[in-house]
């Protein structure tokens, strides 16, 4: 065993502190846009700070350099993903859903012509993708999914509705599941599309989330009429491809970089901070929460570190990066808890007070944090992956 | 960064898997704990004869010339397999101060006996405040012609009751300063004057009190230099603290796997129970535990066996495994239901080494306090 980085790893590190520190805009920081806190404002130099960053092959540093990635090892890109969250970078769910997990699927089941057409685009930044994935109806259960989408001539006319596509009032492109026959039974009904937004047919709806941002939509489809070459894939073997897709390998290690950076503002706040004549860090009850909370980001961090050994090691991992995203995300939630009883009645000022602290990230924070844990699975689903997949616990 | 263990660690771990499974069953176990001694002289000798207590030791000594991690593999399946007796006494607690604070003729002598199980030895710190504190050392070396008089009362003192030698913790110089004044004296435990009395606990582990009354002690007999015995019980304490998360989390693996197995096999409502999602949670929740205390407290040992500060990682490890054993025995005494709760079953015997283990080299409250101070607070 050897819990440390190499010289090398530590170098690029450097180098990567060094870049962001020269590359992320100051306007971006006074935004301190948080998880679904955009703006139009902040959306656009997002948007130009990830170019940049494509530019660098940091964007899809997971990528072959002939689709415009860095061809990064494990290991870097972990320390990447680290360190793009503790400094505040503008990255986010767009590029974890463009990059990790559309650009992956097409390079996985896409023909030549669709890599050629979509994966350095996403890799220079160039685009981004929405999902097509949730609908009223089909929430943890996805399978239950009824947007149909019709063979007809040359094309495939997709009918129906999803939910929750984050960022869809924006993206240039919706990554779809849609029902293709019917008449079999789920898991074997439906197939995966590249949708244009600009097409006829779509109307995209906003949904406004508990921190008042427009971040999620609902998107209507009425007889959109797509290109049959936009499948992606075999024809009904989406759900397949859906299931591969969920084991591309997602360390998760923003979620302990981000509750790092949380912990860290509040050690600062704590030792600078009075109450009742005596400063914060002395309180032995907080002392003995912030402690726990720097324990618990360690033990987060080594079940994401493990994701990308596993991977390092030429293994596959599936039931460790639901146990990672499960760890995490209930430890935000506590995080930001334990960071409003630090903060003390102050903690429940937003920003724009003039009282608030700081730009009121825990308040943020601890608004935010109710979403780790649903998107993306929900922790419940994520227990079930680990019992079934990870322990062989039967289904009925 | 390499989060795997090498061949050789793997191959311990399985040879120790098959052994245990063997020599240590559950019935002996029960034995064991029933029992005064609280250990198999016949167990001992054969993991003597496999080279365990010599594993982590040089090779001058006796040792295999292994290291701190090698042994923490070792006491991750000893945990799994809860092994009694005083392998962590003599190995652990003893072993480790002789080979930090030993002159070289100690170390021959002592730590040469220890590999090849010879001896078993125990140290005797904690006294009656139960604090792992230099100002709570209050039992006395007194000078006296070329050597020492020790009175005092030792409490918590692990197997004295089966051990030839004490590590006795003593206050040779009363000063200001706490941890200045404290001197390591290596006790006959067959001297005029030591008795001990076993202690009757809920883990049925051999604590005892150790009374000294006027013990002689030849001045030979410090292990390590006069007064400065402190830094050498702070240094040890540390790898105590790991070494048992190991046995922990090696019990919290046992823990877990017999859950799951039973979730699978116990059929209720014409399903196993394994496949309602209440009992899928709580094998979630639990192997998450597992996982992560393996981890954190493997990264510790990692450092200390390095040696590396490991201050933070050794607190950060014991805090938290500490609390998620409890955690896990206790889902695993939920899903195992009435069955659980008798003596013929054996969740038991985790469930109480796992309150053992978190009150052992701090407990999680006293380890966050560590961990405060490591973050700047």
């Amino acid at each position: 065993m050897d819990f440390k980085f190499t010289a090398e790893e530590e170098a690029f590190r450097q180098e990567v502190k060094d870049w962001l520190k020269a590359n992320i805009p100051p306007r971006w920081f006074e935004l301190t846009t948080g998880y679904w806190q955009e703006t139009d404002e902040s959306w656009k130099i997002a948007r130009a700070f990830q170019k940049k960053l494509g530019v660098k092959g940091w964007l899809a540093p997971a990528y072959p350099r002939e689709y415009g990635g860095a061809d990064l090892g494990h290991i870097k890109r972990l320390i990447l993903a680290e360190e793009l969250t503790y400094h505040n970078a503008p990255v986010g769910v767009e590029t974890e859903i463009t990059v990790n997990w559309v650009g992956m699927a097409l390079q996985h089941f896409g023909n030549e012509q669709q890599k050629k057409d979509y994966v350095s685009r996403v890799a220079k930044g160039d685009i981004v993708f929405c999902l097509g994935y949730s609908e009223p109806n089909a929430g943890s259960d996805l399978a239950s999914l009824q947007t149909r989408a019709t063979e007809k001539g040359d094309e495939y006319i997709i009918n129906g509705q999803k939910i929750w596509c984050s960022y869809a009032h924006y993206a240039d492109y919706c990554w779809l599941a849609a029902v293709t026959d019917p008449d079999v039974p789920k898991h074997r009904n439906m197939s995966m599309f590249v949708v244009d937004m600009k097409t006829p047919g779509i109307t995209v709806r906003p949904l406004i989330n508990i921190l008042g941002c427009h971040s999620f939509n609902e998107v209507f489809f009425d007889d959109v009429r797509i290109p049959k070459e936009n499948l992606v894939g075999e024809k009904n073997n989406g759900w397949f491809q859906l299931a591969v897709a969920l084991d591309f390998e997602r360390s998760g290690v923003q979620t302990a970089a981000g509750n790092q950076l949380l912990l860290d503002f509040l050690v600062g706040y704590a030792k600078s901070t009075k109450r009742n004549g005596r400063f914060l860090s002395e309180d032995p009850a907080l002392r003995n929460e912030l402690a726990e909370m720097a324990i618990e980001i360690e033990v987060a961090r080594m079940l994401c570190y493990r994701i990308a050994w596993i991977y390092k090691t030429g293994g596959h991992s599936n039931y460790e990066s639901s146990m990672a995203m499960l760890f995490g995300s209930e430890l935000l939630r506590r995080m930001t808890d334990v960071g409003m009883r630090v903060l003390g009645k102050y903690g429940q000022l937003m920003n724009g007070s003039k009282w608030a602290i700081g730009q009121a990230e825990i308040a943020r924070s601890y608004l935010a944090s109710l979403s780790i844990g649903v998107g993306g699975g929900t922790n419940e689903i994520q227990k079930n992956i680990i019992a079934m997949r990870g322990l062989g616990l039967p289904r009925k | 960064m390499d989060l795997g263990l090498t061949e050789e660690q793997e191959m311990l771990k399985k040879s120790a898997q098959e052994f245990l499974a063997k020599e240590c069953p559950k019935k002996l176990v029960r034995e064991l704990d029933e029992s005064d001694t609280g250990y198999s002289r016949d167990l001992w000798n054969k993991m003597a004869q496999l080279g365990w207590m010599g594993l982590s030791f040089p090779e001058k000594y006796g040792g295999n010339g292994g290291s701190f991690l090698d042994l923490t593999v070792l006491l991750d399946e000893m945990g799994y397999n809860i092994v009694p007796g005083p392998f962590f006494s003599t190995v652990v607690l003893a072993g480790y101060t002789l080979l930090e604070a030993g002159n070289e003729e100690q170390k021959k002598e002592y730590l040469g006996k220890i590999c090849t199980g010879e001896l078993i030895i125990t140290v005797a710190l904690t006294e009656l405040d139960g604090t792992y504190d230099a100002a709570s050392i209050n039992t006395t070396a007194k000078a006296k012609g070329d050597g020492y008089v020790l009175n005092g009362t030792k409490l918590f003192v692990p197997d004295a009751n089966v051990a030839d030698y004490i590590l006795v913790v003593a206050r040779t110089k009363k000063s200001a300063n706490p941890d200045d004044g404290i001197t390591i004296f290596i006790v006959d435990a067959k001297s005029a004057g030591v008795k001990y009395t076993l202690l009757k606990t809920l883990a049925r582990d051999k604590l005892c009190e150790v009374i000294l009354e006027n013990v002689r002690v030849p001045k030979a007999h410090i292990i390590g230099n006069l007064d400065k015995g402190w830094s050498v019980i702070q240094s040890l304490l540390k790898k105590a603290a790991v070494a048992k998360c190991a046995e922990m989390v090696g019990g919290a693996q046992a823990s877990l796997d017999m859950a799951v197995n039973y979730a699978k096999e116990r059929v209720q409502f014409n399903r196993p129970i394994g496949s309602f999602q209440a009992i899928q949670h709580y094998c979630a929740n639990m192997v998450t535990d597992v996982d992560g205390s393996r981890f954190i407290t493997y990264k510790a040992a990692w450092a200390v066996s390095e040696g590396l500060p490991a201050d933070k990682e050794v607190s950060i490890a014991k805090a938290w495994t500490s609390e998620a054993f409890k955690r896990v025995a206790v889902l695993a005494h939920q899903i195992f239901g009435a069955i659980g709760f008798t003596m013929d079953h054996d969740m038991h015997l985790y469930f109480r080494r796992a309150k053992a283990g978190e009150l052992a080299y701090g407990d999680a409250d006293f380890h966050r306090d560590i961990v405060a101070r490591q973050i700047g607070l």
